[in-house]
């Protein structure tokens, strides 16, 4: 099912700042990484999907709903979980996402219920009733994950939601993500400058530089052709080529390695054939699992 | 912090209930900023200055009971207690203003509310209402209590109620005058910055730097001038009104009259029009 569709989006700020420029895609549900430098248009991104901001030009359409005339349609069924810091110090986290479930339209019962319901889905159990402002940066990431979750919305558009968080943090909190998108039947859209983070937990990634489309894929799309064996041999790497190429095998040369498109399992036993077979000493066979970082390398930025 | 296995047992659960409309989530947040106001659902801190303000006030609504009662003698009417607590009131706002717009500032909550279907007039007309009855209440409940106290030692049976009550209604609609100038001046100045501390001073400034001017109009030698300079502040612009629709406050305003009328009710729009304003941009950050 497409959730989020847009056609030529674009969104220049008075004073000429263009952040997004004729951006077009469809996106399926499912978690959705949305890649960019900080500055490629992410956040505007978001905030139109929202409604918050109004497109300059093309359209965007979020559960087929126009968030600029069917705004209170849109923003009921989507959950914003924004990057700043957004907590009040001086109330518990059970109340304050009891409050939030409040203006999302939900009676009082059913607000108080589904609010720590969602605080225990993010894992804060009797923590919820201490006040915010003695929480971790960890837990209060939890929070504002468990506000965007509380009138059970069908897309959650978290932007950077691991920002500030130590490794284990990350892990916790993209772990929290895979979840919600894989059990809840949530979809979700992942903001992030790390390509590496998101690419674990996502289905399809939208990548964007400048406020343009880098690429928007399917992430199994992205990755399944470039898987790559690597052969190492002591010597005779040509006799090893040949006779690979023999056996009906691509093979590229890349120093001393010898590299070998993996179509299927049975290219692991036609090389090692090939090796017997010439009895070479193998000193390495394994698998280069490309990561979709390389699928961006001329154009990234060190940031991404 | 707690870790997912224990979690998965209970299984997310999708919500089938009922979703409310705008006008449900305006009076949650104007039940929620009248409670705020209060310091009720907040820390013990947050109740201490809206209380004591509200205990004098109750304690000087009591004590003005407890004369009219043994000796039968007026010392404060309805129409006079809240001219006589400006102060107090000035406190009070300065207090639960900030309270209950800053605190969203400063920390940062408003795009939570932005990014539900609440607008920016929702928000901005809860918070007023929430400050609107905060001040009213802060008055009216004394001015219920000095009607009590003349109502139950009345000597004039029913009649004497009635009569009461005929002065006690024209007091709540003054107060409800007071409570509408004040919450449109505090909150609109407390919306400008997110340090309640900042809010608090900027609120005490604009009603107190105000009043001496009206002193100085006052002692000019043209009466013209003497009679608009109630205008050139918010309290005395209140006492103004009070006195053209009948009150009696000492007040001079010849053929003015009408122009306190005027003047109070386009200040008061001015601050919401320019709240909304204000929440406008913020809405859409």
């Amino acid at each position: 099912m497409t959730i989020i569709v847009t056609d030529g989006l674009t969104k220049t700020y008075g004073g000429g700042v263009t952040a997004l420029a004729d951006l077009t895609v469809a996106v399926d549900a499912g978690v959705i990484g949305l890649v960019g430098a900080n500055g490629a248009g992410k956040s505007t991104f978001i905030k139109i999907m929202l409604g918050l901001l109004p497109p300059s030009s093309g359209s965007v359409r979020v559960f087929d709903l126009d968030p600029v005339t069917q705004t209170d349609r849109v923003r009921a069924r989507v959950g914003y979980m924004p990057e700043n810091d957004c907590l009040p110090p001086d109330v518990s986290a059970a109340e304050f996402v009891t409050h939030l479930a409040r203006m999302s339209g939900l009676p009082k019962t059913a607000a108080r219920e589904r609010a720590s319901e969602a605080l225990r889905h993010v894992g804060l159990y009797e923590e919820r009733y201490r006040q915010i402002g003695g929480y971790s940066t960890g837990m209060k990431q939890r929070v504002k994950l468990a506000q965007a979750l509380v009138h059970d919305p069908d897309l959650l558009l978290l932007d950077e939601p691991t920002n500030g968080l130590d490794p284990a943090g990350r892990d916790a909190m993209l772990g929290l993500v895979h979840r919600i998108g894989n059990e809840f039947g949530i979809s979700v859209v992942v903001c992030s400058h790390l390509l590496g983070e998101v690419e674990r937990i996502c289905d399809s990634l939208i990548a964007i530089e400048g406020g343009r489309l880098l690429r928007a894929d399917r992430i199994s799309s992205m990755t399944e052709a470039s898987d790559i064996l690597a052969v190492e041999v002591a010597d005779g790497t040509d006799e090893l080529a040949a006779a690979l190429i023999e056996r009906g095998l691509a093979v590229t040369r890349e120093g001393r390695l010898l590299l070998v498109p993996l179509e299927s399992d049975e290219a692991y036993d036609r090389i090692l054939h090939a090796v017997s077979d010439l009895d070479l000493n193998l000193h390495r066979l394994d698998q280069r699992r490309h990561r979709v970082a390389e699928l961006f390398t001329t154009k990234e930025t060190a940031d991404v | 912090m707690s870790e997912a296995g224990v979690i998965h047992d209970i299984g997310y659960q999708r919500y089938d209930g009922p979703r409310l409309g705008r006008f449900a989530m305006q009076q949650a947040l104007y039940v929620h900023g009248l409670r705020a106001a209060f310091g009720l659902g907040r820390s013990a801190k947050a109740k201490i200055f809206p209380w004591l303000v509200f205990g004098i006030m109750l304690l000087v609504a009591v004590i003005v009971a407890a004369i009219r009662s043994l000796t039968g003698e007026s010392v404060l009417s309805y129409l006079d207690f809240a001219g006589q607590m400006s102060f107090l009131i000035i406190f009070f706002t300065a207090i639960v203003a900030p309270q209950l717009v800053s605190r969203d500032l400063r920390a940062g909550t408003l795009p939570l509310y932005f990014s539900r279907p609440l607008r920016a007039a929702d928000y901005v007309s809860a918070k007023f209402a929430a400050m609107v009855s905060a001040v009213w209440l802060l008055l009216g409940v004394p001015q219920f209590i000095m009607f009590l106290g003349a109502a139950f030692t009345t000597t004039d049976g029913v009649k004497g109620v009635f009569n009461e009550l005929g002065d006690l209604i024209p007091g709540w609609g003054y107060s409800l005058l007071w409570a509408l100038t004040f919450a449109g001046i505090g909150l609109l100045v407390a919306s400008f910055t997110g340090k309640q501390a900042f809010a608090a001073g900027g609120i005490v400034a604009v009603f107190l730097v105000t009043t001496p001017i009206v002193g100085v109009l006052s002692s000019l030698p043209s009466t013209t001038a003497n009679q608009l300079a109630f205008l050139s502040s918010p309290m005395f612009l209140i006492a103004g009104v009070g006195q053209w629709m009948g009150g009696n406050f000492d007040m001079e305003l010849g053929r003015f009259g009408p122009i306190y009328g005027i003047e109070a009710v386009c200040l008061i729009a001015a601050c919401l029009l320019i709240l909304l304003a204000r929440y406008r941009k913020v809405a859409s950050l």
